[in-house]
């Protein structure tokens, strides 16, 4: 039990923090976030179509503004939808998204504990 | 009877799957953003072609009034084609028709408004793609109209003959 | 033109071999004393056919046979010769040929080389097997007849995608195919099994080799086709969690699991039911890739031709094997009374279990992922993106948890064990907690998950390497796969914390200059090749530990079809890569220049093919 209640604090702390941080500028972690209008398999961050690099001239833009990485990409999300971020929050849309996976662990879990454990 | 619940609703879900499935065949998968309409315009300041004068958005779009604001590029195809609609929008004394010129160089873009006449009455010159971003555009060409500092109506793809009726009528 | 007319009709011989192989069957099934020889021969005949097919698509390749539509299409005769033949399944309906020869070669295989198993499982197998076989025959004479014949005869053919034309990749579709494909036998047996009821350990001891074949085939191909995205594609990325990948590592996770499940067959009649399912599920998944793939539902970097009537066809086909599958599972299969899955919570069979329960999740977070999109569509036609951010949420913490039970899972015994050694495996584990969090210290990023992460990976590490010089412990095999699989999770946290990437634009001429890095642009030249110009762009780059690279990343214009691509230049070295790949900016005279620094690459891909080698090992090994 208390291995699991570990297990929800680190997974809490992942919700808020990106776990692949690194010592690139935040640019290039918030464009890698944006999916291309254009190119439409890649991120802003890899595609370089026009309008990608459109795209990461605004970010700058907005960063020099002041805007934290959330309001850029709440900003994004108001101007062309939620497709545009590859970091689908949680939302009403996407509540089956993530916590289907997280049912079907509990469910399997549930089984291996019944069958190890109280059979002996 | 329970024994058999767990077949069918196996079958259940993957006859729902396959149904899905079907269904999203006949869709396209490449996405464009929903035309969202009514929001406010964005703020931003832009050199002018021709005028060679920095200006800001609330100077170009004036309330009561409507505007159509076009982005196009002198080496974008489809621009080519709608501009004669453009030209003749341009007749309309109720609308006030915005240019914004996307990418471009200036001398081709120049030219191509000697060659099929300038429809624009003023150029936002957006060098490096970033204020039609703000605009929530994503290629050339692409038309908002705007009255009272609000998109009314946005056009992705160039215009046509029944696009043109269209905004007559919205203008009216 | 005769190539095409010879492949053409081998292809609808091919077919009707499939149909009387299943009269015969069937007939000899009634009959089962022992294997009919014509079934053998006829078996061979088939794959006889789809050869003759095949090769004459691939002659019809090298002869740039232009009045052949799919060469038309794929083709073009400026085209080194090595990329004519690879271009016979860089495209749909070549691709598709090669399954179709890759199916009847296993089965022509599975028949010649299954002994000491019953007559009827064989037949059964090969029925099932059949069936596969003529869906397939059928999906492409029908919908993707790779020998359409084009009047009037065109002078020059369309060319291949540049980005296909990479060694790479000229050999990733026949070795992903391999792993596939294999499974379609995993399936077809176990189906057969499943009727005849005869799922147990000799049988678990017998597909065993096949479940290792495709895994170790898969494993291959998956690599090719990241090590192929590292350098062509993206710009030092090796897995981009595209639905593309997230499709052949889907069977890959059930496979793995399969195979550590019939581990535990192998040795006791149990979790019956859970092999026949995961069986199943691969090669489920498989044509679940193809469909997604191929019907163009998803849309991903690589690109494919899509086209809807195909994807119907393969989507009807897919559930047409689906509820077959059903059928029997639920029809034929009993859970036997001493096939009771009770074990001591602390026994091989629980680690394994675990190992399971996992892999499940995970295959559960990259399925819902790569088509959750695709139902939040049609459900309420909203649109979202699922992309690395989300998998990374969701597998990154349960890999800690997964790392030690793959440590300490091995340890245990079979039925009942008791931990040896436990001080030590503590005092291991501090050691690795401490070691890690100096690691990630002198780097001001995540410290806490990024700590934890590391140090399961390095106990991992640790546990796996100080076996291999243990004598008492037997299993190599096994070690050598966990220990390929800590060192391909290091490499890739590493890589991921250290690489550091610089990206500007310049002229010829000009110099970048930080404080820990130049980058001078020195010259540019050009060359022309036989099918593309390329322009090549001379960098010196001295690095703050004085190292003096000279790097020569490419733009290369192809002719047919004109497309620029952009060829990186790397230069890989026992720790780090150092990676820089050039572009064009629309209306500008200068170039977008990209350097990275990668620290580890080389080790991801040698920690997988150690992944795949240990697979290999116990392919050869012989059973005590």
């Amino acid at each position: 039990m208390k291995l699991f209640k570990n297990f929800i604090i680190i997974f809490l702390l992942l919700f808020s923090n990106n776990l692949y941080a690194n010592e690139n500028s935040e640019r290039n972690e918030i464009t890698k976030n944006l999916r291309c209008l254009i190119c439409q398999g890649q991120s802003v961050y890899d595609s370089d179509s026009d309008f990608a690099n459109s795209m990461k001239i605004l970010v700058d833009k907005k960063l020099n503004e002041g805007l934290s990485e959330r309001e850029i990409y709440i900003y994004f999300k108001e101007k062309y939808g939620d497709w545009i971020l590859y970091d689908p929050g949680l939302n009403k849309n996407t509540y089956l998204l993530w916590l289907l996976p997280i049912l079907i662990f509990l469910f399997g879990g549930a089984i291996i504990f019944k069958s190890s454990i109280f059979k002996k | 009877m329970k024994k058999k619940l767990i077949p069918y609703s196996i079958i259940l879900i993957f006859l729902i799957i396959f149904a899905v499935f079907y269904k999203s065949l006949k869709d396209t998968n490449i996405y464009t953003p929903e035309t969202k309409i009514n929001n406010d315009i964005p703020i931003f300041s832009a050199d002018l072609m021709y005028l060679n004068q920095n200006s800001t958005s609330t100077e170009i779009f004036e309330l009561d009034k409507f505007y159509l604001l076009n982005i196009w590029a002198s080496w974008c195809v489809p621009c080519r084609d709608e501009h004669p609609i453009l030209m003749s929008l341009s007749k309309n004394n109720k609308l006030t028709i915005i240019g914004m010129n996307y990418k471009d160089n200036k001398k081709n873009a120049k030219s191509l408004l000697d060659e099929l006449g300038n429809p624009y009455e003023k150029i936002i010159v957006d060098k490096n793609g970033t204020i039609s971003i703000e605009w929530g555009a994503f290629g050339v060409p692409e038309t908002f109209i705007i009255y009272n500092n609000k998109i009314i109506k946005k056009y992705i793809g160039p215009l046509n003959q029944m696009l043109f009726m269209e905004i007559q009528k919205t203008i009216k | 033109m005769i190539y095409s007319v010879i492949g053409h009709y081998s292809l609808i011989l091919g077919l009707c071999v499939g149909l009387i192989l299943i009269f015969f069957s069937i007939q000899n099934f009634k009959n089962s004393n022992q294997l009919d020889a014509k079934i053998l021969s006829f078996s061979f005949l088939q794959l006889f056919f789809v050869l003759i097919s095949f090769l004459a698509l691939i002659i019809s390749f090298v002869i740039s046979d232009f009045s052949n539509e799919t060469v038309f299409n794929n083709s073009h005769t400026t085209k080194p010769l090595f990329y004519k033949i690879s271009g016979t399944w860089g495209n749909h309906e070549g691709s598709l040929l090669l399954w179709l020869l890759v199916l009847t070669l296993f089965i022509f295989i599975f028949l010649l080389r299954t002994k000491n198993q019953p007559i009827k499982y064989k037949i059964l197998t090969l029925v099932f097997q059949q069936v596969i076989i003529i869906g397939f025959f059928l999906f492409l004479i029908q919908t993707s007849n790779p020998f359409n014949y084009l009047f009037p005869v065109p002078d020059e053919g369309l060319g291949l995608n540049p980005i296909l034309q990479d060694p790479a990749l000229a050999i990733h579709p026949p070795i992903l195919y391999l792993g596939y494909v294999g499974s379609s036998i995993i399936f077809s047996s176990a189906l057969a099994a499943t009727t005849l009821k005869m799922v147990s350990t000799s049988w678990a001891i017998h597909i065993k080799k096949w479940v290792l074949i495709s895994w170790i085939f898969l494993t291959l191909g998956i690599l090719l086709g990241s090590i192929w995205a590292y350098y062509e594609l993206g710009w030092g990325g090796f897995w981009f969690w595209d639905p593309v990948e997230n499709v052949s590592l889907m069977p890959w996770l059930a496979l793995t699991t399969l195979l550590h499940c019939v581990l535990v067959l192998e040795r006791k009649e149990t979790l019956t039911s859970w092999v026949i399912i995961l069986s199943i599920a691969t090669f489920t998944l498989s044509m679940c890739g193809t469909f997604l793939v191929r019907s163009g539902i998803l849309n991903s970097v690589h690109t494919f031709a899509n086209d809807p009537e195909r994807g119907l066809f393969i989507l009807i086909f897919l559930f047409a094997l689906i509820f077959l599958s059903l059928f029997i599972f639920f029809f034929f299969h009993q859970t036997g009374k001493n096939n009771s899955s009770n074990f001591f919570w602390l026994s091989k069979e629980t680690s394994i279990l675990v190992n399971n329960w996992f892999m499940m999740y995970f295959l559960s977070v990259v399925l819902i992922g790569t088509v959750y999109p695709i139902f939040l569509d049609v459900i309420s036609s909203q649109k979202i993106s699922v992309g690395p951010p989300f998998y990374h949420k969701l597998i990154a913490p349960f890999l800690i948890p997964f790392l030690f039970a793959m440590a300490i899972g091995p340890r245990l015994k079979w039925i009942r064990s008791d931990l040896k050694d436990k001080i030590y495996l503590i005092f291991l584990l501090i050691i690795c907690i401490l070691l890690s969090f100096f690691i990630v210290k002198n780097f001001n990023t995540n410290i806490l998950i990024n700590t934890i992460l590391i140090s399961s990976a390095l106990y991992l590490f640790f546990i796996t390497l100080r076996d291999f010089f243990n004598k008492k412990y037997k299993n190599f095999a096994q070690n050598t796969a966990h220990f390929g699989f800590s060192l391909l999770i290091l490499s890739i946290l590493f890589n991921n914390l250290f690489s550091s990437e610089i990206i500007t634009n310049l002229k010829v001429g000009e110099t970048y200059d930080n404080s820990k890095t130049k980058i001078v642009f020195e010259s540019i030249n050009q060359k022309k090749e036989k099918n593309y110009k390329s322009i090549i762009a001379n960098f010196n780059i001295t690095n703050s530990d004085g190292i003096n690279n000279n790097l020569s990343p490419e733009l290369r214009i192809y002719n047919q079809p004109n497309i620029t691509t952009s060829e990186a230049d790397i230069k890989t070295t026992l720790m780090k890569d150092k990676f820089i790949v050039i572009n064009l900016v629309q209306n500008q005279d200068y170039f977008n220049v990209r350097y990275q620094v990668k620290p580890f690459m080389l080790w991801i891909w040698l920690s997988v093919i150690m992944i795949s080698l240990g697979g290999l090992v116990s392919f050869l090994k012989k059973r005590v």
